[in-house]
């Protein structure tokens, strides 16, 4: 096992720094443009784990393990939010028997 | 950390205990359960102590605002009797999920860490999410979860971000080897790390609801069963602040020229759009949704000023704040469960006949709100703009929120207006359980003891 960090060391740094962020506004994008909650949600997960490889890859560069223990807790927390997430979403199709989010519109400023 | 523990474990109990038939025993149970932690919490005080390799510290800092959170949800539970009656609410589980919650605020002011700050706002953030959509058959509840757990979702991942570009340019969690952390000699480094701060201030106002990221608050807030909003309007705002102000404080006060112009942008526009849209609002409850954002711009006033003055500040405020805005949100949910749901402010007519006791109880709230004197409200903004006013250059910030707070007033005004002018029409007597009653009377108490003495509390720090 001691090897992987120094595979993901191979490639420099700057490219997992430009991959993730283009993941991550990838994710951002999706969130703004979308009308499915559940794509919404999928993009929302996307933007986690696009923050999820660049913990990895700057843990390996730093040789220090805490940005990787870090990782494990998004990811504890990531399916957690996807319980409740789920729910709800199902929770709503139940309801208006549609996951479209332009359907909510009782709530106006 | 002893309160952690007891919280969880006290969650815990309180779902078994929800397999009784009988719910009648559930509120004294959680209300007991909370005045324990209440109690241990204090024991900390002067005695300060780290916990899992200095990532959590229990310093006065954190026993202080745990004090105001245990305190709060204390008072906010007995409003929880509309539940009671009815036959089919999971009561057990709204009390462990607000405990639950409660653990999670902790973290937010006692983390030494930011794996901690961020496990903290998600304990909090999940737990708020599904007591939001509580309401299962009521679309508007619905929506509300929807909404607030899309956003809060999306701005976790942005916090997120931040987070992993400050550990890129300073190689560590630790909010105290960040501030020690020199990275303003390399060039990329630090625009690595000004990004991640940006995207860090930008999560955490997006959690105390500061504008321009407060879009989410008065549909969440409109939407959320009353009982819980009164939570989210409350600990959470307060945790919120709490957290972000150690955050400033313990790792980027060296760094305070790069955040400065953000914070002061946010809290100028939150300021102005809290207040002013406030008045336009047609419900009571967005009226104080919209008055909770511009709480939340006077207490980033806070921030701005950044001097030995804020600490004592925030506490203050938060604790007049919280104290009011259970008055205020507890009034109106009585208020709405007598009236089939109505949140107008002819719901409010003519309450002054029918029911004086929370009329009079409402008044006081308003003018803690509007920050008239005698009342905790005044001296919570007193405090707050001293401590503007010391840092000697932001005189225009104080007379801009001088000017706000004078726009408050009208709104909150209205209320009292309806309640003591309006005749009564078809509105009758509106039913108080003891339990509320009992609070009601205490908040009030506390609000006027805190407008005569603001000196009880006003020194903790």
């Amino acid at each position: 096992m001691n090897q992987i960090p120094e595979i993901i060391r191979t490639v420099p740094l700057e490219y997992y720094l430009f991959f993730s962020t283009a993941l991550f506004a990838i994710g951002v994008i999706g969130v703004l443009t979308r009308r499915n909650a559940i794509i919404i949600f999928m993009c929302v997960e996307l933007m986690l784990n696009a923050v999820n490889v660049l913990l990895t890859a700057l843990a390996s560069y730093r040789g220090d393990a805490t940005g990787q223990v870090f990782v494990f807790f998004i990811m504890a927390v990531a399916a957690a939010e996807v319980c409740v997430g789920l729910a709800i979403i199902v929770m709503i199709y139940r309801n208006i028997r549609s996951t479209d989010v332009q359907l909510l519109n009782r709530l106006k400023w | 950390m002893t309160s952690i523990i007891l919280l969880s474990v006290f969650g815990i109990v309180n779902l078994f205990v929800g397999f009784l038939k009988s719910k009648k025993i559930l509120l004294p149970l959680a209300l007991l359960f909370l005045i324990v932690v209440f109690g241990v919490n204090l024991l900390g005080w002067n005695n300060t102590q780290t916990y899992f390799n200095n990532m959590l510290t229990i310093d006065n800092y954190a026993v202080a605002f745990t004090g105001i959170m245990v305190l709060t949800t204390l008072l906010i539970l007995p409003f929880s009797q509309s539940y009671i009656d009815a036959e089919d609410e999971n009561l057990a589980e709204y009390y462990s999920l607000l405990l639950f919650s409660l653990v999670g605020a902790i973290m937010m002011v006692a983390y030494e860490n930011l794996i901690m700050l961020f496990i903290g706002i998600e304990i909090l953030s999940i737990a708020m999410y599904v007591l939001a959509g509580s309401n299962k058959r009521s679309l508007r509840s619905n929506e509300a979860a929807l909404k607030y757990f899309l956003m809060g979702s999306f701005f976790t991942g942005v916090l997120l971000f931040g987070i992993v570009l400050i550990y890129g340019a300073t190689g560590t969690f630790d909010i105290t080897e960040i501030g020690a952390a020199n990275v303003m000699a390399d060039g990329t480094m630090n625009t690595m790390f000004t990004m991640g701060l940006l995207l860090l201030v930008i999560g955490i106002s997006f959690k105390i609801a500061a504008a321009p990221f407060h879009f989410w608050t008065p549909d969440v807030y409109e939407g959320t069963p009353t009982f819980f909003t009164t939570f989210m309007a409350t600990v959470v705002k307060t945790a919120g602040v709490a957290a972000f102000y150690k955050l400033m404080n313990a790792a980027f006060e060296g760094s305070f020229t790069s955040w400065f112009p953000t914070v002061i942008a946010i809290t100028v526009l939150t300021l102005v759009v809290g207040n002013i849209g406030a008045v336009i609002q047609p419900s009571v409850k967005r009226m104080l949704a919209y008055s909770s954002i511009s709480h939340a711009g006077y207490l980033l006033m806070t921030l701005v000023a950044f001097n030995d003055l804020s600490e004592n500040a925030i506490f203050f405020y938060s604790l007049s704040y919280a104290v009011a805005s259970v008055m205020s949100f507890g009034v109106l949910k009585l208020v709405e469960d007598a009236r089939e749901g109505n949140q107008s402010f002819a719901a409010f007519n003519g309450l002054g006949k029918t029911n004086p006791l929370l009329a009079f109880v409402m008044t006081v709230s308003m003018f803690s709100l509007a920050g008239i004197p005698l009342t905790a409200g005044f001296f919570g903004k007193l405090f707050v703009f001293s401590a503007v006013i010391a840092t000697g250059n932001l005189t225009w910030l104080v007379v801009l929120a001088v000017i706000l707070a004078a726009v408050g007033i009208y709104y909150y005004i209205k209320v009292v207006i309806a309640m003591y002018m309006q005749p009564a029409g078809e509105n009758t007597k509106v039913p108080v359980s003891g339990f509320a009653a009992l609070v009601l009377i205490i908040c009030t108490i506390l609000t006027i003891l805190f407008g005569i003495a603001p000196g009880l509390v006003s020194n903790m720090l």
